[in-house]
């Protein structure tokens, strides 16, 4: 009995095996014709399917199913490839705005697909949707990618199919000519921003205590670089301690009591994010160490999430430095030039941050900017 | 008389080593010695007021037990787990995720900025322990009933947890500005001993309470050793292990609720991450078998202290906190290595030789 199981279940899992290659040689073959074998295959732009949801007389199906029945073939199709939103409040509010703004109201017909970190490779995931994206013959591909690396071929395939590619966010490592637009934040402006708030200041010495987010990625990269040329520059400013706590409030929380426990000397918190910079606070708070508008320490983050530009208000905070989540505007621009026949004056068009001041920032402010 | 006196002593010193917690006191007391050695400032222990202007107490050593007791809760279960099912459950950082994530939804009402508490945090917190123990079940559940190896039924969750943790609130990021909220992971007002410290006493007397007076340890054990003689003996194998997993899903709503206390607030994607294989280290590191069977709850708890210890260490010596991880395999290797039942054999024979060369002298 068992045997005759193992056997049956061996043979459905070639089959599954095959039919799985199937589907995946199909990909690059989209041209020609979608394999009806594939049962979810989303209708190709040039294949007038077999399957019976779609309607033949239907000339250009748009690539969901959710968005067939207003198909009137006038909307925009966008396969939209972004990161977790739960990854941090910045990615929440970007996929927020996303979805706010591409809308069938607003002529479009979006598909959100998201690489997920906990799988592992996120970059992987994202390909794949990008392939599936692709296959259905989206008129747009607005991507944020995990990684730089590894995304030549599906944008050559891309554009062979005449999908056109728009960067939002996050740049990658592939030749120009391969993407139509790309909007991204300056991480480098941003830092060089905050640091230029610092040292307005006008202290009479720096004595810095530096978060820094998870190693390596942009965000971390732009907002060190500048801090570090200036710590090199200037006589009076001295990096005490200078850690990655890899965006976590919790971590930055430990290093920060560390450093309070050795007693060392410190005025200015540089934290890279806000989480960061909270769990900061909450260490300055267990020793009574002032910190805000005119106290001990001056405490300054990035992203501007809504509470920690309510601490800015508050006075508990010194500055917030913008990561723009608000990219949707800009995209549907770029949109909008080149379905008008038109390209964009810019290929890498860089999107407006600000730094908040916490003795300038109104609850407009708060309002508007907050994540 | 001396020689009798002389071969007593040798055989308290072998009992010593013995001892299954010999190696994380030994480890604990080696990273005293070092930092003893490189800044004696590290033992220094402030009273001090904080913001609030009650009296809290500071100093390396405070840190190292209130940032550790979240560690050592999860070591209580990590523990059983281990013994029970021969396996870890390395969900639990995504779990505690959950766990937190359930606490901020109870306490916040569907309402990420919540102006008052929208229910008693005790009510937050029991909801939170059900949730946990459910999905401590789910996992007793794969491993017990259908047998899958631990490792990869608990990697279901550990997948999806933290995406399970953003969906309970919406992809929110909810913010608690009651102070009261932030007692579990702070300061009780006019109690200078951090509030973890005492939770985790709590759950350490718990726990020790619960071995000495109910069979959990004598069932735990036996299942672990030979499940199938167990069940012969009118066990039943699979409700022990399920059992050991709604307890760990127990101490992982208890660590929730500190980890989000902490800081009032939660990142679904990097709160408490990595926290399993700490906790696993911990259990290793006390000495018992990771294959399951005979535990030491002691050692695994000062296990998780040493860790601590070796965390906090390395903060203070400003070693960076991407390269925390190398540093702790380092130790991992050494200690594994160690209490190897080979290396120990192979010290035991050299041992003996030594004795019968001096025998023979």
């Amino acid at each position: 009995m068992k045997k005759k199981m193992a056997v049956l279940l061996t043979g459905a899992m070639v089959m599954a095996t095959l039919a799985g290659c199937g589907g995946g040689d199909a990909a690059p073959a989209a041209e020609t014709a979608a394999p009806a074998a594939e049962e979810e295959a989303p209708v190709a732009e040039e294949a007038p399917a077999a399957e019976e949801e779609a309607p033949a007389a239907e000339e250009e199906a748009p690539a969901d199913d959710a968005a067939a029945p207003a198909a009137s073939g006038d909307l925009i199709t966008v396969g939209i490839i972004n990161n977790d939103p739960s990854e941090s409040g910045y990615r929440t509010a970007n996929d927020a705005d996303l979805k706010a703004a591409f809308t069938e109201e607003n002529g479009y017909s979006a598909s959100f697909a998201y690489g997920n970190p906990a799988v592992g490779n996120a970059n992987e995931d994202q390909v794949k949707a990008a392939q599936q994206f692709i296959q259905d013959g989206v008129d747009y591909l607005l991507l944020s990618a995990a990684d730089t690396a590894g995304w030549d071929t599906v944008l050559q395939d891309a554009q062979d199919q005449g999908v056109q590619v728009i960067l939002f966010d996050r740049t990658i490592d592939a030749d120009e000519s391969l993407y139509a637009a790309s909007i991204v934040s300056d991480m480098d402006k941003e830092g060089q921003t905050a640091v230029d708030w610092l040292a307005s200041q006008g202290l009479e010495t720096y004595n810095i205590i530096h978060l820094q987010g998870q190693m390596g990625s942009a965000a971390q990269q732009g907002r060190t670089k500048a801090l570090d040329e200036k710590v090199a520059a200037e006589a009076n400013w001295n990096m005490v301690e200078q850690q990655t706590a890899s965006w976590n409030a919790e971590n930055a929380q430990q290093i920060v009591q560390s450093v309070i426990s050795s007693g060392k000397e410190f005025n200015v918190i540089y934290a890279e994010n806000d989480d960061m910079a909270k769990g900061a606070v909450a260490a300055l708070d267990a020793a009574n160490i002032s910190h805000g508008v005119g106290k001990d320490v001056i405490v300054m983050g990035f992203d501007c999430n809504k509470w920690a530009l309510e601490e800015l208000l508050a006075g508990n905070w010194n500055y917030d430095g913008q990561c723009n989540p608000f990219q949707s505007s800009y995209i549907d621009e770029v949109i909008k030039t080149l379905e008008s026949g038109g390209t964009p004056a810019e290929k890498v068009i860089v999107m407006e941050e600000k730094g908040f001041d916490a003795e300038t920032i109104t609850q407009e402010d708060v309002d508007k900017y907050g994540i | 008389m001396a020689n009798s006196e002389k071969t007593s002593n040798a055989g308290f010193l072998k009992n010593l080593v013995r001892n299954q917690c010999f190696i994380p006191i030994a480890a604990l007391l080696l990273l005293a010695v070092f930092n003893l050695i490189a800044d004696p400032a590290f033992f220094k222990i402030t009273l001090g007021y904080n913001s609030a202007g009650n009296p809290v107490l500071s100093g390396f050593i405070i840190d190292i037990i209130n940032n550790g007791s979240e560690l050592a809760i999860l070591a209580i279960g990590m523990t059983l787990v281990t013994a029970a099912s021969g396996g870890q459950d390395i969900s639990v950082g995504a779990a505690i995720a959950i766990a937190g994530s359930v606490i901020l939804r109870v306490l916040c009402g569907g309402n990420a900025r919540p102006e008052t508490l929208q229910a008693p945090i005790i009510v937050a917190f029991l909801v939170a322990c059900v949730v946990a123990m459910l999905f401590g079940t789910f996992n007793g559940v794969l491993v017990a009933y259908f047998k899958i190896q631990p490792m990869v039924a608990t990697l279901i969750l550990y997948t999806a947890g933290r995406s399970i943790a953003a969906w309970i609130n919406n992809n929110e990021l909810p913010v608690i500005s009651d102070p009261k909220f932030g007692y579990f992971g702070g300061f009780i007002p006019g109690i200078p001993i951090p509030t973890p410290c005492f939770i985790a006493v709590a759950c350490m007397i718990v726990i020790g309470i619960v071995l000495k007076v109910t069979n959990l340890r004598l069932y735990t054990q036996a299942v672990g050793i030979n499940q199938s003689s167990s069940k012969l003996n009118g066990l039943n194998p699979e409700m022990i292990k399920v059992l050991t997993y709604v307890i760990l899903g127990l101490c992982v709503a208890v660590a929730g609720l500190i980890k989000v206390s902490r800081v009032s607030s939660i990142n679904y994607s990097v709160i408490a991450k990595d926290i399993e294989m700490d906790a696993i280290l911990a259990v290793a590191l006390g000495g018992n078998a990771l294959s399951g069977g005979k535990f030491n709850m002691a050692a695994s708890i000062i296990g998780a202290f040493v860790i601590q210890c070796l965390t906090t260490t390395l903060y203070k010596f400003g070693v960076s906190s991407t390269a925390l991880p190398a540093y702790k395999a380092v130790v991992v290797i050494l200690l594994v290595v160690v209490s190897a039942p080979t290396v120990r054999e192979y010290f035991d024979t050299i041992m003996k030789k030594l004795k019968m060369s001096k025998e023979v002298a």
